[in-house]
């Protein structure tokens, strides 16, 4: 059985169709990229996936069950989990208070009215661990938003793991970072997804990243799908090639 | 984390302030026992709008809306039951139903769309105290509110019709709700409503029922405006319609701009501006309006954060200490 599946999903904005009859599988443990020119759909495929907007027609399948009009948070219970491209943390709070907002949300904890967040020690125990994780544990107590630009896209990436999703969706992870900390960026992904059992689809721009990083390569052109395969078999596919990328862009 | 760390300093400060609180009717005359009343029942109003602005990140200008019915609901069980407790609480109890209706209704929407809807609902119930002129009193309002004793069959009767008296049943509800309202924001709940108002889309990804939490949001401040309107029939024995207008719903937006959205005290330290500003200036002119204008705008220009932003910075300076960096102050 597919970890996910949208099926024959189409998504309009007024005459502009964005997704167009698409469907697509992904397996569990596989490392997927998205990748395809601006406009393709990469971006409403995830919306769509993760519940962002919904499908005017079409599927969204997850681990088996119909979630074409379940709400976002109820995905995320689910195991549904995301990034997002423009950068979007909770900048007024600490950099732990971040990480613990999922954790205390996947706990059910958040409604507790009468005692003091210093209290919930379990959450904090593990919201610290995912700060170890991806290197912000000394930051723990600065506020979000005064977080340089790549320790923001750390920052991200622990929120969206911080719900122990089992398939999570990064748009264009590494946007905006210098080589280094996109490379930080990449190998904590490569990192997480090998000792995770979170599944990472990964919509990327950058071909080096994806064909480095990729087990699995899924091309969108106009909404729909151009082609799939191995790394190897989407830098020889011919379409890809003539289509998207042009015979310079492939690494 | 949210819960901070009170000084030395700061308990000394607030046990010296609940001292004055309670010694004041022993040292003061009746004006100053009045203005202190009408302090607090604005700080409980102006608490309740913040957890929804600063907390949440929803402006309503529609409190009074709910303000109204806890004095409305107080007022006429006290007309039929003189009993003090049935009173405040069939209030509150009201405000809240009434936020819980109205909340279902408006935090479908944000932004300006929300602040708009809550002002027409608050205007709403206006037009209803204005016009109901059965249930209401109309523009007469209703009059010869008794300050009922504080009475539960059976287990306790105080009377308090001296205004000394009432003194201290509003200094303590007040202070019981300020308590709550200070262990709500730093609960996991309060932490789950400032992530929904730094950005609620990242907020429903990490798991949150953002509807939801407004709406517990939106309810908890009908009830902190329930409970202060409630708490204004039994001072001023009368209870008419301007407290539902929208310019009584700009009160607590005042004081909170005033004292400071970004801190758990800035709608306090806010209230007691407020009054303590009007009061100094009907003494000198009677366009106190156009002066107090000019010394609100003053204020939030040269404190755009609220005059606690100067204590909140500096603490968070004496934080910044070289292996750490500082903390949110909420």
């Amino acid at each position: 059985m597919d970890l996910f599946a949208i099926e024959d999903v189409t998504k309009r904005f007024a005459d502009f169709t964005a997704l167009d009859r698409l469907t697509l599988k992904l397996p569990a443990r596989r490392l997927t990229a998205i990748i395809g020119p601006n406009g393709a759909g990469k971006t409403t495929l995830i919306n769509v996936a993760t519940g962002a907007l919904f499908a005017d027609a079409g599927e969204v399948h997850f681990k088996g069950e119909a979630i074409t009009r379940v709400p976002v948070h109820d995905r995320v219970r689910r195991g549904l989990s995301r990034s997002f491209q423009i950068m979007n943390v909770f900048a007024r709070l600490s950099v732990l208070e971040n990480i613990l907002v999922p954790v205390l949300a996947r706990q059910g904890r958040s409604s507790g009215a009468f005692h003091p967040v210093a209290r919930e020690a379990e959450a904090a125990q593990e919201a610290r661990a995912i700060l170890q994780e991806i290197g912000l544990i000394e930051q723990q107590d600065t506020p979000a938003g005064v977080l340089s630009h790549g320790d923001q896209r750390l920052l991200e990436l622990g929120i969206a793991v911080a719900p122990r999703p089992e398939l999570c969706f990064l748009d264009e992870p590494s946007s905006g970072l210098t080589s280094v900390e996109r490379a930080a960026v990449l190998a904590l992904i490569r990192k997480l997804s090998a000792e995770q059992r979170t599944t990472f689809v990964i919509v990327e721009h950058d071909m080096d990243a994806v064909f480095a990083l990729a087990d699995w390569i899924v091309v969108l052109n106009r909404g729909q799908l151009l082609a799939e395969g191995t790394p190897a078999e989407i830098r020889e596919n011919r379409d890809v090639r003539e289509i998207y990328l042009g015979e310079e862009a492939l690494p | 984390m949210t819960t901070p760390r009170a000084s030395a300093a700061t308990v000394i400060a607030l046990v010296a302030i609940v001292a004055a609180l309670f010694v004041l009717p022993w040292i003061a005359g009746r004006y100053p026992i009045y203005l202190v009343m009408h302090i607090l029942i604005l700080a409980v109003f102006s608490l309740g709008f913040n957890l929804l602005f600063g907390y949440t990140g929803l402006l309503s200008f529609g409190q009074a809306g709910f303000f109204a019915v806890g004095a409305y609901g107080c007022a006429k069980i006290l007309l039929v039951v003189p009993n003090l407790v049935l009173g405040i609480a069939g209030g509150v109890a009201l405000a809240g139903i009434a936020a819980l209706l109205l909340g279902a209704l408006s935090v479908r929407h944000t932004r300006i769309y929300f602040s708009m809807l809550t002002l027409a609902f608050g205007m709403v119930i206006y037009s209803i105290a204005w016009k109901w002129r059965d249930f209401t009193g109309g523009d007469d309002g209703l009059v010869g509110i008794p300050r009922a004793a504080l009475e539960i069959p059976g287990l306790l009767s105080i009377s308090v019709s001296a205004i000394e008296r009432y003194y201290y049943v509003v200094v303590v509800i007040a202070l019981v709700a300020i308590f709550v309202m200070h262990r709500l924001v730093h609960s996991p709940l309060g932490l789950a409503l400032q992530a929904i108002r730094d950005s609620e889309t990242r907020a429903a990804f990490a798991g949150l029922a953002v509807r939801k939490y407004r709406l517990v949001a939106f309810t908890i401040a009908g009830v902190y405006a329930g409970l202060a309107g409630a708490l204004l029939p039994p001072l001023e024995n009368t209870v008419t319609p301007p407290i539902a207008h929208w310019t009584t719903s700009a009160e607590p937006v005042l004081a909170t701009l005033l004292g400071g959205i970004h801190s758990f005290a800035g709608p306090i330290v806010g209230s007691v501006l407020f009054f303590v500003i009007k009061d100094v200036i009907v003494r000198f002119t009677e366009y106190w309006l156009i002066w107090f204008g000019v010394i609100v705008v003053a204020l939030v220009m040269g404190f755009p954060e609220g005059v606690m932003s100067v204590f909140t910075r500096r603490r968070r300076s004496a934080r910044r200490q070289p292996a750490g960096t500082a903390s949110q102050s909420t």
